[in-house]
């Protein structure tokens, strides 16, 4: 399946109205790989994950996701097809339960596979201890594990991971980047990773997009992102 | 003996009251608490329920099955004025209000040119009991115990099944729903029926207690909306506690000064709700667990 292009974007425009916040991106994801997208503050990476789910509708460019142009369908219609969203500060539904959280994730997967909750649980033990409990009153890692879990349950092929480190501590953050590789190792999930945290780029990805005012700067190859040098460098570009 | 009847002139009294505010509310509580739509045609599909029971009734049908065709009835209104109106309308909420308070004023103005100013009513059924000095009406009994199931039928529906999980995280956070896969328009479209057939079931059963006019929906409207407004944005946190306090206050304030007073008592309380808890009563319990 690897070397299959899975996501590919050109020319897209977009962002909140007005002056766009994307200017014109051009990337792409292989079948089964971890791809980072870094750069500072502001230059458009959350921005681009929502345009890429459908939260956010491009003004120019086409997306395209396994051989289908995906650029007019909204977002449900994006998770049914395989894309799979966790978002910035998690988003969990705080007042409902863990499993009602997962459950919620089910939809994204209906028709398409099974929902495998003994896989997220084996990812996650805590989801399981924590089953019946308010995600609300979960720890910002907890919440994490419930979000990654909540999209895992939907089977997607690819994951947009948007800044999973913010807010966690670094001992935990860590933990999320080997679950999310192992993920990615035993399912062949693809990820797309939007980060500014080094270590988490330099561990987790095998690839990089550089962005900086909605444009793409600079690709990254395997050398270079597992460099803390190189990216380092481009993360304070 | 006396004390006996005098207990239960009280509890039948607050419990007239708690069911007329919990019945004549639900469907208002559901579509403003999941939708943020505040729906002035909610006497209207009220209205449109009653109206259909008691025409399914006259033609023999027995009343439990014309009361849930007058439910039914409005819950299909209520996904035709979805689809054609409301779903146009989200995030405006000032424009909603506007375009449901046309659309009662249509559906008002329509009744009457169509079905004149009064339609011929059924009695109210199951006779009465005696308790003490006083007869009761059963059917008012009935009422009671159908406001509690009704709770309980939709406590179940929201945290039991998959639509309720997945309407309560639609309510949530709709984009997350979204990005879940979750066609949200549809939880909203379904949500909408829902608000619009507990409003048609309500109507249908106090059909048999009330005349049937054109503007019948107006009875309920003070009561639901203060129920609702006391209450908050939760159905069973708030609607749910806002109606036995607020039956409580005019049950008490009804057999100490007469009916007037009770709808006083109501305005009044309120007035103070808004005053001291302006997202009401679920929001302050939701607010203190946090």
């Amino acid at each position: 399946m690897a070397g299959e292009t899975l996501l590919s974007v050109s020319g897209l425009r977009g962002g909140y109205g007005g002056k766009p916040v994307l200017q014109g991106i051009d990337l792409s994801v292989e079948e089964g790989e971890i791809v980072a997208v870094i750069g500072r503050n502001g230059v458009g990476k959350t921005t681009l994950l929502k345009t890429l789910i459908g939260l956010l509708s491009p003004m120019d460019g086409t997306i395209r996701f396994a051989g289908e142009d995906v650029t007019s369908l909204p977002a449900d219609k994006r998770a049914k097809v395989g894309i799979g969203y966790i978002p910035q500060g998690r988003e969990v539904f705080p007042r409902l339960s863990v499993s009602e959280n997962l459950m919620v994730g089910e939809t994204a997967g209906a028709g398409r596979s099974e929902p495998n909750y003994q896989r997220v649980y084996d990812f996650f033990p805590i989801l399981k201890e924590r089953a019946r409990q308010a995600a609300g009153t979960l720890s910002g890692g907890q919440q994490q594990q419930l979000a990654i879990g909540r999209a895992m349950i939907g089977a997607p092929r690819l994951m947009l991971l948007d800044e999973p480190s913010e807010g966690i501590q670094p001992s935990i953050v860590q933990e999320i980047a080997n679950n999310v590789k192992r993920l990615n190792a035993e399912t062949g999930v693809a990820v797309l990773l939007v980060e500014q945290n080094l270590d988490l780029i330099v561990s987790m990805a095998r690839r990089g997009f550089v962005i900086d005012k909605g444009r793409i700067v600079a690709k990254l190859g395997p050398e270079e992102i597992t460099s803390r040098d190189v990216v380092r460098r481009h993360l304070a570009l | 003996m006396d004390f006996f009847s005098t207990a239960f002139a009280i509890i039948y009294q607050f419990g007239d009251a708690f069911a007329f505010l919990v019945l004549s509310a639900a469907g208002l509580a559901v579509i403003f608490g999941m939708m943020g739509v505040i729906n002035l045609a909610h006497g209207e599909f009220i209205m449109c329920g009653a109206y259909v029971t008691v025409a399914v009734a006259r033609m023999g049908v027995p009343l439990p099955l014309a009361i849930v065709a007058g439910s039914i009835a409005a819950g299909l209104v209520g996904l035709v004025i979805e689809r054609l109106v409301i779903r146009h309308l989200y995030h405006r909420p000032l424009d909603s209000i506007v375009a449901t308070w046309g659309i009662s004023l249509i559906a008002t103005q329509g009744v009457l040119i169509v079905l004149g100013s009064t339609m011929q009513g059924i009695g109210t059924p199951l006779g009465s009991v005696q308790v003490g000095a006083l007869s009761y009406s059963t059917y008012r009994i009935v009422l009671m115990a159908a406001a509690v199931l009704i709770l309980l039928v939709l406590w179940l529906l929201f945290y039991r099944t998959r639509y309720g999980v997945i309407a309560r995280a639609t309510i949530a956070a709709p984009q997350m729903a979204r990005a879940l896969g979750v066609d949200t328009r549809r939880v909203y479209a379904l949500t909408f029926a829902l608000g619009a057939a507990l409003a048609g079931l309500a109507g249908g059963l106090y059909a048999p207690t009330m005349t049937l006019v054109p503007t019948m929906g107006a009875t309920f409207i003070v009561e639901s909306f203060v129920t609702v407004v006391v209450g908050g944005a939760d159905i069973f946190l708030g609607a749910a506690p806002a109606a036995a306090i607020l039956g409580v206050i005019r049950a008490g304030l009804t057999a100490w000064q007469g009916q007037f007073f009770g709808q006083i008592g109501l305005l009044v309380a309120v007035i103070l709700v808004i005053r001291v808890l302006p997202n009401g009563l679920s929001g302050l319990i939701l607010g203190n667990r946090r």
